[in-house]
């Protein structure tokens, strides 16, 4: 009920979205045949696959967090803080550079086993942190993050890359145009095969032994639940850049509003990720119009203030 | 005959450090050289000594930073104090507008900033470190989303202002080691030396602060008065370092956990000493061998946050935090 209240306003709200922006789009314009077709030229070039290309990352960056902070079973985790963001931009600079005529698809893909390494080396550091403490996991995870960057900005900077380093990895929708944006469908694949699996990543989340005495292979589960992740995060990051702090703010908030049971909070996660995204780049255009403030920075401002109140208030601590 | 090696070490290690410095430095001077020695030492001379304060600046802050927090996991970095002192100056360019603040001149407006961000940062240590209740691990990431908070708070109101005020602003935001800004190295050396006086007059007490809060209370300390006193010097030397090469996380917390280990004393007469000259060695070392030979630009910062990052990991895991 409450759900479909908040896919109405979602969807009220992309339309709102599509006649944001410096070129004038009005619904009267569209039909008439004033300069030519132009509005419904930009409506259907930039426009539409700019509001999807929200809609999508928005949701499925959102669940990526809810899945695995479900399998570290750490309130604070997502791609951003794991590592996995950073080891996805790593992958992506290291295939530009060594085979720059790949297809996109082949170095999304090269991303994505970057992004799905870098989040499986931050599992393994993990067992071997000597307490575990709630507040120390994404603090290595962000660390681990922090020396992966460092390698990708020396790499970025040696190659004389770094604009375009600085470029991809702040997020961005204003790129977005029709053949541009169509990989993230992929992520919204992933995001439905994480909510087809949800029951088995809550098993999963309690841990090794008790998943294995309920007859779950929880190795392939975890590597499976790591590989969605992955995708999801090399899919958004190649298409639109980072969006910081996304998948970790939604799960929280969603946790707060309906409980754990992740069948129930999987389609909450979509919508308001999706949601969250769209305000803050609606938002992001008009603030300072004509110009645009990019997504990245919305989300991280917004995410980061979330977060910290999260932390000090304390309620998984 | 252990005990004396152990007595002797620290002397030793200092006595290294003080050479390789001067090496570092020399070569650092005359290395590739060529035109008119004048100019050249005069031109070097100034990035040397700008190199130097920073590198001094850095490494006796983290230092005490962690003897007041009685940690050896903090920095100021770690817990956004340069992405603050972006933010502040921002702020500044954004409240007053850009005109009135190079009308203002550089030197004014660097002392603006210091005295900004000083009192704001005090403040927030006053919160943070005051609540007693917050775990360690949970101060520091709360440190470092506030570096992220505050990051992306100047960008956004980067974004707004107008691209003028924008370019004037643009060149503090990347940490380089490479171009810093030779202009404020004087009003940089006053506010280094006061600072340095202050702390020189309470040097005495810092060994009995790192013997923790109630037994330095109850070795007659006024204890919150030296916190204080030494985390608003700590705030002008943080100020110093970023006004001249602009922001770096982790190169206070290599350069400390580096001293520590190699003197092999926790005494601060031999720390603080060890850690500046090992920040000097790094910086202008570092700066001469990729410039000269290896004929990179800014990348030190890089390499140097890498290190420094990894020290960290090391640090958590081992379990020092606790």
């Amino acid at each position: 009920m409450w759900l479909a209240g908040a896919l109405l306003v979602t969807l009220a709200l992309a339309i709102v979205s599509l006649f944001v922006g410096v070129g004038t789009v009005t619904p009267d314009r569209l039909w008439s045949d004033a300069e030519g077709g132009q509005a419904l030229q930009l409506l259907l070039v930039s426009r539409i696959p700019r509001t999807l290309a929200i809609l999508l990352a928005g949701a499925s960056l959102a669940i990526a967090g809810l899945v695995m902070q479900t399998i570290v079973r750490n309130r604070f985790v997502e791609p951003s803080t794991a590592g996995t963001t950073e080891s996805a931009s790593l992958g992506f600079l290291a295939v530009t550079l060594l085979a720059p005529g790949w297809p996109v698809m082949a170095k999304m893909g090269v991303a994505a086993l970057f992004a799905f390494a870098g989040t499986a080396l931050f599992l393994r550091i993990l067992r071997f942190v000597p307490l575990r403490d709630a507040m120390l996991v994404p603090l290595v995870g962000l660390m681990l993050g922090g020396v992966i960057g460092a390698v990708t900005s020396f790499l970025a900077y040696r190659f004389g890359l770094l604009p375009s380093l600085l470029a991809w990895t702040m997020g961005d929708f204003s790129g977005v145009l029709r053949g541009r944006y169509e990989l993230l469908w992929l992520g919204l694949v992933a995001a439905l095969l994480a909510y087809g699996m949800a029951d088995r990543f809550t098993v999963a989340g309690m841990g090794r032994d008790v998943a294995t005495s309920l007859g779950l292979s929880y190795e392939s589960v975890v590597t499976l639940g790591l590989a969605l992740v992955s995708t999801i995060a090399a899919v958004t990051l190649v298409s639109v850049g980072a969006i910081p702090f996304l998948g970790l703010v939604l799960p929280n908030l969603v946790s707060l509003l309906v409980g754990d049971n992740m069948r129930v909070t999987v389609p909450w996660v979509a919508v308001l990720g999706a949601l969250f995204v769209l305000v803050c780049d609606i938002l992001g255009r008009v603030l300072r119009y004509p110009y645009e403030i990019p997504i990245g920075t919305m989300v991280g401002l917004v995410g980061s203030a979330v977060f910290l109140v999260l932390i000090l208030r304390g309620r998984h601590a | 005959m252990r005990e004396s090696a152990v007595m002797n070490r620290p002397r030793w290690v200092l006595l290294v450090l003080v050479l390789l410095a001067l090496g570092s430095a020399a070569l650092f001077l005359t290395l590739g050289a060529r035109g008119g020695w004048g100019f050249v030492l005069a031109f070097r001379g100034g990035r040397l000594l700008a190199l130097a304060t920073v590198a001094f600046a850095v490494a006796v802050s983290t230092v005490l930073f962690q003897t007041v927090t009685e940690n050896r996991i903090l920095t100021p970095s770690v817990m956004g104090f340069d992405s603050l002192f972006v933010l502040v100056q921002t702020a500044l360019v954004f409240a007053l507008g850009q005109g009135a603040l190079v009308s203002l001149g550089p030197i004014p407006r660097f002392a603006l900033n210091v005295a900004v961000m000083t009192g704001f940062s005090l403040l927030l240590f006053r919160w943070l470190f005051l609540r007693e209740t917050h775990s360690l691990h949970r101060l520091v990431l709360v440190g470092i989303v506030l570096g992220i908070l505050f990051r992306s708070l100047s960008n956004f109101l980067q974004r707004i202002l107008d691209p003028n005020a924008f370019q004037v602003l643009q060149d503090t935001l990347f940490a380089s080691f490479s171009r810093a800004d030779v202009s404020l190295l004087g009003v940089s050396l006053v506010l280094i030396a006061a600072a340095s006086l202050v702390l020189l007059r309470i040097g005495h007490r810092f060994d009995v602060l790192t013997l923790g809060r109630s037994h330095a209370i109850s070795l007659g300390l006024d204890h919150h008065r030296t916190v204080m006193t030494i985390l608003l010097c700590v705030s002008v030397l943080v100020a110093v370092s970023t006004a001249l090469v602009g922001p770096v996380t982790f190169f206070g917390l290599l350069v400390a956990s580096l001293a520590r280990a190699l003197v092999g004393d926790s005494r601060h007469r031999f720390v603080l000493p060890a850690a500046v000259l090992l920040a000097i060695v790094t910086l202008v070392g570092g700066q001469t061998i990729l410039e000269r030979v290896f004929r990179f630009d800014t990348a030190l910062s890089i390499i140097v946050e890498f290190l420094g990052g990894l020290v960290f990991l090391v640090l958590v895991l081992r379990g020092a935090a606790r």
